[in-house]
């Protein structure tokens, strides 16, 4: 890690749904209200704020950090708002730790929304038409299902794979208690035979959209320690943007997700991480990505993060668990889903996590992605602090 | 804390920009700032910037940024979606991690693509206040009222104040200006909104700005005369007008507090007033007497791109260090309502 050393010691969901009863402002306060309770802190404790959300024409509504400085305590303090496309929960809570990381804050409350009720995401992402300039067209899974399509192609990986981490996901999404319509009696053949979106997508393969919020609470060692839960230490994070169009980028295993994945493990002094990390919170807004995703972080060998889905060693008590809180399957608000990975890789290692909780996990990795496979944020969390 | 300063500043401001894109508009400032730094796109450690979709209608336009900014084949890169202003306050934090030297800020704006006034209705409590649909212009109106009221200024001195940015501003070739109004003419421009004319407020304006800040190793090598930063701080106010005195800016007061800029007197002071009156709030907040020069660039009333123009106010205050003419600059940035949220950075020599 660079600078002081950092730890999560607070974290706050909101139930991911349509949440058409409640405000931005009580979405957001609600999450923030939990990660503060669950640090033993106040609103009086915190010294400054960052918030992340997804594009404001997704809720059509502009600088949010304006009226929820009120709803989120800011007032007489710094509120800073992120906004880097779907990973943007995940340079949000970076951000935080940085403040602390940096020296210039000691206990820092970060927050991450979206509201998607309030608005129409695959319009607003498909819409584009400026001239000159490619878009979305079909919307997230219009541009996601060729690139799945080249995974297959470039590792064999047989037809079922996305069916079966989707089966995974969505059972271990009826044990975390934040999940966006779980179900507990969910089976293969339901996925199986869901109606067929973007060829390889099925329906129950693809991410709901969810509102929701969670936040965190980020401080310095000096006060790691008030709360119930012991501290998840912020081992090592890091960030990496890539430009969306370039012609000779690869989209399947992006570099700047693979060169994230290398600085946050070095800062984390983590060398073999398939053998070191315990468990990993991945951004798979389609099932498939997962097999991509732990390939791209290091946690399965180049062309192998298909077969670890296949032989069950992504399960909660498999060799590799990933997403154990069933991941975006378990609900995707945007501006949120970021920061729920690195949150629930926190959560692992602070032994919070309840009916998903990995038995024994020290060290684990949080993942946002964003754009189109082009903004990526991490962070290794881990129950020991860093030497 | 470690040594940062901004070691290069470069803008690009027209009334209407019409000879590229909301993007293309980004590309000059950006090579020039790096020019002027003698620094590649490859010797810069971090990246982030501050834009809005909705002044391009698209979600996630600043994406595009990234093939101006340069970042193939990947790069530590971050986005607000602030004012520059709080993406340069994001890369000093950077810096100050220990294991980053240079930064890139970029910020860009290019409103004339839609009305201003409208859209801005959208960025106020979107339960309690966007309903009533009140523009940034009529919201600033009742600041200025109640500054007239309390009797702390007079309309002529607010003509007074835009008449002398104007005339600054002719003389400021970053600026689209071509004629300085005299304050008798001002005064007798009808209302945009009582008590504020056409020239007490800003114009709607297209433009970037790019900088490039370095750690002490980088900065001394490569820059003949950095503009160290001594202190950085931002502060926001509740955002609803009801709960707060108009008439003066707490959170502007802390935050040049926390940055230090009591410490020794400033020569120079770019604040961040979009509208005339803000400058007497201001002043007061900020602690600046009359020794204090303020605006020598013509300031927001003459140029103001949105997401952009309190980057601008960093980097003409921070010029003045790069061109000798100053030891000590205050520069301040805005964001939100009636100055709800207030940025505040002191530079020295």
């Amino acid at each position: 890690m660079s600078g002081r050393i950092a730890a999560v010691v607070g974290i706050g969901q909101t139930r991911l749904a349509r949440r058409l009863h409640m405000s931005i402002a009580e979405l957001t306060r609600a999450a923030a209200l939990r990660a503060l309770a669950d640090a033993h802190m106040t609103w009086d404790d915190i010294d400054a704020v960052v918030l992340g959300k997804t594009p404001d024409v997704f809720d059509g509504h502009l600088f949010p950090e304006y009226f929820l400085a009120d709803a989120l305590g800011a007032v007489g303090k710094p509120i800073i708002r992120i906004h880097t496309a779907g990973s943007v929960g995940g340079h949000t809570a970076i951000q935080a730790a940085h403040l602390v990381n940096a020296g210039v804050f000691d206990k820092v409350l970060t927050v991450a929304y979206a509201k998607e009720s309030e608005g129409d995401i695959n319009w607003a992402v498909g819409g584009g038409g400026l001239p000159f300039y490619s878009t979305l067209v079909a919307g997230p899974g219009g541009y996601f299902a060729p690139h799945i399509r080249a995974y297959m192609r470039r590792t064999g990986a047989p037809d079922h794979i996305g069916i079966k981490i989707a089966y995974k996901d969505r059972r271990n999404a009826a044990k975390n208690p934040y999940a966006h319509n779980p179900d507990p009696d969910i089976t293969y053949e339901a996925i199986e035979s869901s109606p067929m979106l973007w060829d390889p997508i099925r329906y129950f393969e693809t991410c709901p959209s969810s509102d929701g919020a969670c936040a965190m609470v980020i401080t310095d060692e000096s006060n790691a320690h008030r709360g119930a839960h012991p501290p998840a230490w912020i081992r090592g994070t890091a960030c990496r943007s890539e430009p969306s169009t370039a012609p000779r980028r690869d989209t399947v295993d992006p570099i700047g997700g693979r060169e994230a994945a290398k600085e946050a493990y070095a800062k984390a002094g983590v060398s073999d991480p398939i053998a070191e990390i315990d468990c990993a919170e991945l951004y798979v807004p389609f099932s498939w990505y997962e097999a991509m995703w732990v390939e791209n972080m290091g946690l399965a060998d180049i062309g192998g993060g298909w077969r670890n889905a296949d032989t069950g060693a992504n399960e909660i008590d498999g060799a590799m668990p990933i997403n154990m809180s069933g991941g975006l399957m378990s609900g995707n608000a945007t501006g949120a889903t970021g920061m729920i990975r690195l949150a629930e890789a926190a959560m692992q290692v602070r032994g919070q996590a309840g009916d998903h909780q990995v038995d024994g996990a020290r060290l684990a990795l949080g993942h946002a992605m964003g754009g189109a496979s082009s903004y990526f944020a991490v962070w290794v969390v881990g129950s020991e602090k860093p030497a | 804390m470690r040594d940062v300063a901004v070691i290069s500043f470069a803008q690009l401001c027209r009334r209407e920009y019409t000879e590229g894109n909301d993007i293309e508009i980004l590309i000059e400032p950006v090579n020039r700032a790096l020019a002027g730094a003698g620094l590649t796109r490859a010797e810069i450690d971090f990246t982030t910037g501050g834009s809005n979709d909705f002044l391009v209608g698209q979600a996630f336009s600043f994406v595009r940024a990234l093939d101006v900014v340069g970042v193939y084949p990947c790069k530590e890169d971050s986005h607000v979606e602030m004012d520059a202003a709080w993406a340069l306050y994001e890369a000093w934090v950077r810096i100050q991690c220990g294991d980053v030297d240079t930064a890139l800020i970029w910020g860009l704006g290019k409103t004339s693509l839609g009305s201003l006034d409208e859209l801005m209705t959208l960025s106020v409590d979107p339960y309690y206040m966007a309903p009533l649909c009140p523009d940034p212009t009529s919201l600033a109106a009742i600041g200025a009222r109640a500054l007239l009221d309390a009797g702390a200024c007079t309309e002529a001195e607010l003509a007074d104040i835009a008449a002398a940015r104007q005339r600054a501003a002719v003389d400021n070739p970053a600026v689209d200006w071509d004629r300085a109004r005299t304050a008798t003419e001002i005064m007798a421009e009808p209302y945009r909104a009582a008590p504020l004319r056409a020239s007490t407020s800003s114009p709607a304006t297209d433009g970037a700005a790019a900088m490039v800040i370095a750690a002490a190793e980088v900065a001394t090598r490569v820059c003949e005369r950095p503009a160290w930063i001594r202190g950085i701080d931002h502060r926001t106010d509740a955002h609803a007008l009801g709960v707060r005195d108009l008439t003066i800016s707490e959170s502007a007061r802390v935050a040049a507090e926390r940055a230090g800029a009591a410490a020794r007197p400033i020569e120079v002071a770019e604040v961040h007033a979009a509208y005339a009156h803000e400058e007497v709030v201001l002043r007061r907040a900020l602690g600046l007497g009359v020794d204090t020069a303020i605006n020598p660039s013509g300031g927001a009333l003459t140029s103001d791109p949105l997401m952009a123009t309190g980057l601008i106010r960093v980097g003409e205050a921070a010029s003045r260090i790069f061109d000798g003419t100053a030891h000590r600059v205050l520069a301040h940035a805005t964001a939100g309502p009636c100055l709800q949220n207030n940025l505040v950075m002191v530079m020295e020599a």
